[in-house]
């Protein structure tokens, strides 16, 4: 079953009086399950697919569906409620919220979805081990290494169990050991609860995770290769 | 919604000195006002309560025809046997004690100065005037009998040089329109405390002063003190009689009681100046920290928090601030007024004829004005985060994302 359809969508930023086409008109399909990766040089227009797939934003033209509803048209509350169960994000930056401990970043989501007080402490606590810092919930972010941050970025975007996780060069910012290692946590998740992920990266290290690659440049799509790839 | 506090507290915290000053400019404009309404609320409590003690007493009765700014001492103006009603009105049950006295004017020279006086006669054994006895800072008190002495406040003993035994020579305006003139005596010198008083008051005794003004067995006034003052209007009603007029102290007083309602108009606007800076660096200090948080806000909009959470969370701030701020305010202004409350504000002497302003202010804060003043305080401060935090609430995530920070 198809997690995400993009139907024919362009999105057109009007920036002064200049107007540029991130998407000209792309269309794609994504399965449950999946571990894709949107490649393309800087301003070819994944930053803006993602977006468009994370209901962050609206498409210029077309459609986009989350699990066979059309999301193109919702409101910006709409949009909210649709991100806050189905969607996760991992983002560049280590965007966790520095005033709560990795716990509490991860319990954000949890709260948000009307998760109780003894179902968010297991699922916090299952998914800290899972990136190996059960030991650091109660850290916060600036007592964290960069490896260390995203990792629990990773763990809060699971936590309300949804049915894709979005990230944005997610290894940009790190070294190698410790990019390698987020990428082993995501695939390794990927198959243990198989939730479908995406992600946009240029670094080709990160593109050998990937089961299928899909390639965008100008704000088209030109390669996709290994479509409905699971394994 | 304790999430949502506890968010906004470690908000706060990431900037302890400026949510402090925040804070404290709440305070200090809490303690700002709470300071001006007890010194308001102080000074015209204490000059009606001087007004009623020292001038006018809770209530008068004259003459139907007397007229207090003319001081008139024409027989058919003045209250014939005082005595006699006095004592009529004394049996009254809310009455504490009633007394005749005699307006007059005129003037007190000394060899080289002179000063124009008022000259109140007076029953010295009534207890309605205790409070001039008790303010004795020199020599003794008139007795009944007494030909040729007076006594005279401080401000005009300071002004003309003079002690207790110093001859004087009065001048004062006689019921035939004339004017004697009388060597006296002075006995003693009191002080009420409010220069605007002691600087144009002598007292006589009331037989002398009728003798000098030739009003025998005649006075301007019967002078009523009450047990209590919210009876005033009941013992007018019980007064009513066809040969007097009879007055209360807010029909007296007047000029004070509106003096003190322009003054609480004033004041209100000086309220609103002080809240509006106050709401100012609030709306500046949350301003400041949605910019500086502008990727956070993407970050929680990202994983579905809607804008009225958001809009919570910096109003939950705003609030957090009130609370503080109002604390701070409380023990502010609770620390000034109650060493004004103590030791009173000197304002020297400002007293004007009819306005008994006492030299010394004492603060006096009502729990009237503490809950208002610090209602409206916390509600401004609330509303000054309103602006801040729909501006929040109203970022695209997308763009909010895009932030430096």
């Amino acid at each position: 079953m198809e997690v995400t359809k993009i139907d024919n969508v362009t999105r057109v930023y009007n920036i002064g009086k200049v107007e540029t086409k991130a998407l000209r008109g792309v269309t794609l399909s994504i399965e449950n399950g999946e571990f894709t990766a949107l490649v393309g040089p800087s301003g070819s227009g994944k930053t803006t697919l993602l977006q468009l797939i994370g209901c962050l934003d609206q498409p210029s033209s077309g459609h986009v569906y989350i699990n066979g509803k059309d999301v193109s048209s919702l409101n910006r509350n709409q949009r909210a409620d649709m991100r806050r169960g189905t969607i996760g994000f991992i983002f560049q930056f280590f965007a966790l919220i520095p005033t709560l401990s990795a716990y509490e970043n991860v319990e954000m989501p949890l709260l948000l979805n009307g998760y109780t007080a003894k179902e968010r402490h297991d699922r916090i606590m299952e998914l800290l081990k899972a990136v190996g810092l059960a030991d650091r919930a109660n850290n916060r972010p600036d007592q964290l290494s960069g490896g260390e941050q995203q990792r629990v970025a990773v763990a809060r975007a699971l936590a309300p169990k949804p049915a894709l996780i979005l990230a944005d060069e997610p290894t940009a910012n790190l070294d190698t050991t410790n990019g390698a290692q987020v990428m082993e946590i995501m695939t390794r998740l990927n198959q243990e609860t198989g939730v479908t992920f995406v992600f946009a990266t240029h670094d080709p290290r990160v593109i050998n995770y990937a089961r299928r690659v899909v390639t965008l440049r100008d704000g088209l799509i030109i390669e996709n290769n290994g479509a409905g790839k699971k394994d | 919604m304790i999430q949502l506090f506890k968010m906004a507290f470690r908000d706060l915290g990431r900037n302890r000195r400026r949510s402090f000053f925040s804070a404290l400019a709440v305070g200090m404009g809490l303690a700002l006002l709470l300071l001006v309404a007890a010194f308001i609320q102080g000074e015209f409590s204490s000059t009606i309560d001087s007004t009623i003690r020292l001038q006018s007493g809770h209530l008068q009765v004259r003459a139907k025809s007397y007229d207090e700014s003319k001081t008139s001492l024409k027989w058919e103006d003045l209250i014939e046997n005082p005595d006699q009603v006095a004592a009529q009105v004394a049996s009254l049950a809310p009455v504490k004690v009633s007394t005749p006295r005699l307006y007059a004017s005129g003037f007190v020279s000394t060899v080289d100065e002179s000063s124009g006086v008022r000259i109140f006669g007076i029953d010295p054994q009534s207890a309605a005037n205790d409070p001039y006895r008790d303010g004795m800072v020199s020599g003794s008190f008139l007795t009944a009998d007494d030909r040729e002495g007076l006594l005279i406040g401080q401000t005009l003993a300071d002004k003309l040089g003079l002690k207790i035994g110093d001859q004087i020579s009065l001048s004062v305006n006689t019921s035939n329109g004339d004017v004697d003139e009388q060597p006296f005596t002075i006995r003693g010198i009191y002080s009420t405390q409010i220069g605007g008083f002691d600087g144009i008051t002598v007292f006589l005794p009331l037989a002398k002063a009728q003798t000098i003004t030739q009003t025998e067995n005649h006075a301007s006034t019967i002078f009523v003190l009450l047990k209590d003052n919210a009876q005033t209007d009941a013992v007018v009603v019980a007064l009513q009689s066809p040969d007097y007029q009879v007055l209360s102290w807010q029909k007296m007083n007047e000029i004070i009681l509106q003096t003190e309602t322009m003054a609480n108009s004033y004041i209100s606007l000086m309220y609103l100046i002080v809240l509006a800076i106050t709401a100012s660096v609030i709306i500046n200090t949350l301003i400041m920290s949605v910019y500086e948080r502008t990727r956070e806000i993407g970050i929680l909009s990202a994983i579905g928090m809607k804008g009225s959470r958001i809009l919570g969370l910096f109003l939950a701030e705003s609030s957090l601030l009130a609370v503080g701020g109002v604390i701070l305010g409380l023990i502010l202004g609770g620390l000034a007024i109650a060493y004004f409350t103590k030791y009173g504000f000197s304002i020297a002497n400002m007293g004007v004829t009819g306005i008994l302003i006492g030299n010394t202010i004492y603060t006096q804060l009502t729990m009237k004005d503490t809950v208002t003043l610090t209602i409206m305080t916390f509600v401004v401060t609330l509303l000054a985060g309103l602006y801040p935090a729909v501006m929040a609430s109203r970022m695209e995530p997308v763009e909010a994302l895009r932030a430096e920070k």
